[in-house]
């Protein structure tokens, strides 16, 4: 893979073009359980981030060891070992996030972009690249959690960026409540089955007109 | 034949490799346990005071909540299957109060975990929801974060109403009912007249009771 990519466009593709929710459509389980609120999805995106990170680091690093026969539990440790530090640290420092997350920082385990960028990405590439792939991918699926949690909250709760307090500390914060209640659906499992069918059809509409608008422009250059 | 022992000495070559990335996890993970596990510790205190002073009603309490502790295994006369809990309150060096964690079998979805405080006398002093699953935006509405629908249960006893009245009003009670939702409602009542009904036959052998082992062994 080509190494040479300056940091923004990898950002562009690790959010955009490659998403690993929005285009490969990979950790769903996680993605369509957590998102009820905002804080919610900010929480499990930042602990997937630093396990995609270190992860990427760690099997990167041990990359001359790797061999075919045995890669699969050598990721399966260095992925759990993390995800088992992550969930100490949040019981550690923002026990209230934990207790709401709950099961789900364990089954970060589970999720299958963290194995995909491990195999596919930082076993073959250098420890730096292999690391700055984790955030860049990580952020990508961050950003994702965070503006289904916002959109799922906005309609089925009436509010915006509530609890925040979870994180940042303070008391507890209601968050911006615009309506009292709201359309109960979004916070339900099917709701967040179509706010993610949402999310991809938009970015297909957005990705469709600019490849009209880029087409227009190459045939009005070419007259 | 050099084909074997090649084969074999990649086995033993993957079980080392695995075996030395096995200890550097452990390791890391042993590392993070070390430094994080005082916070996590003093985080459930935190939590577990900061969740049962709400119910206490002002009553002032002398030693630490969690040191008065009484679990009741399965089975007991508690409402719900797994083991009640229940915090003694001494004030003046008398019984004041009692704090009980049960849980409601039958709510929509799961039993649904409570914590009452019930003064010595049997009246209850406040309910809080710990732990459900009920339906989001019918049933939840229990929490009292979302509706105030458990503070008609503040001061309520086994004479006010009577025991024949601790039903929705639905069903005839005294309660109030919750918007679209009459299972939760229904579910939490009966623990709640269960746990006053089991407070008003046990109240000395509750006192009374050893309080369980604190520390180590109380994870």
């Amino acid at each position: 893979m080509n190494s040479r990519l300056s940091i923004v466009d990898r950002l562009r593709t690790g959010i955009w073009r490659d998403n690993p929710g929005l285009v490969q459509l990979l950790g769903l389980c996680p993605l369509l359980a957590v998102t009820t609120t905002f804080v919610n999805g900010l929480g499990l995106g930042i602990a997937t981030l630093f396990v995609m990170t270190c992860s990427n680091l760690l099997v990167s690093a041990t990359r001359r060891f790797i061999r075919s026969e045995i890669r699969i539990p050598m990721y399966v440790l260095i992925i759990s070992s993390l995800v088992t530090c992550i969930e100490l640290i949040f019981y550690a420092w923002f026990p209230n996030l934990g207790r709401s997350l709950g099961i789900f920082i364990p089954l970060i385990v589970t999720n299958c972009a963290i194995v995909a960028r491990a195999e596919v990405y930082a076993s073959r590439n250098r420890v730096l690249d292999s690391a700055i792939d984790g955030l860049t991918m990580g952020t990508g699926f961050m950003l994702l959690l965070c503006s289904i949690g916002l959109f799922r909250e906005l309609i089925g709760h009436g509010s915006l960026l509530s609890r925040l307090d979870m994180l940042f500390g303070g008391n507890p914060w209601p968050g911006i409540v615009l309506v009292d209640g709201g359309f109960l659906l979004a916070i339900l499992p099917p709701g967040a089955f179509m706010s993610l069918a949402v999310a991809v059809a938009a970015k297909n509409a957005i990705d469709q007109r600019r490849k009209k608008k880029k087409m227009h422009s190459t045939l009005r250059a070419s007259r | 034949m050099s084909a074997t022992i090649e084969a074999t000495e990649s086995v033993w070559r993957g079980g080392l490799i695995l075996g030395a990335l096995a200890a550097l996890c452990t390791t890391l993970v042993a590392t993070t346990h070390r430094f994080t596990a005082p916070r996590i510790l003093a985080n459930e205190q935190a939590y577990l005071e900061e969740s049962l002073k709400p119910v206490l009603g002002g009553i002032e309490y002398e030693q630490e909540l969690s040191k008065s502790k009484l679990t009741l295994p399965v089975p007991h006369a508690l409402p719900g299957n797994d083991p009640a809990e229940i915090y003694r309150i001494y004030a003046d060096g008398e019984p004041a109060a009692a704090l009980f964690v049960i849980s409601a079998r039958d709510g929509f979805s799961g039993s649904i975990k409570l914590l009452v405080g019930v003064k010595i006398d049997g009246t209850i002093t406040r309910v809080r929801v710990l732990q459900h699953r009920e339906t989001p935006g019918l049933g939840d509405k229990i929490e009292s974060s979302r509706s105030d629908w458990l503070e008609q249960f503040d001061n309520a006893s086994l004479g006010n109403p009577l025991p024949d009245l601790w039903l929705i009003r639905r069903d005839g009670g005294s309660f109030d009912q919750l918007t679209g939702a009459s299972v939760t409602p229904r579910a939490v009542i009966k623990a709640l007249k269960e746990t006053l009904l089991y407070f008003e036959t046990n109240r000395l052998s509750v006192f009374e009771a050893a309080a369980d082992d604190v520390g180590e062994t109380d994870e």
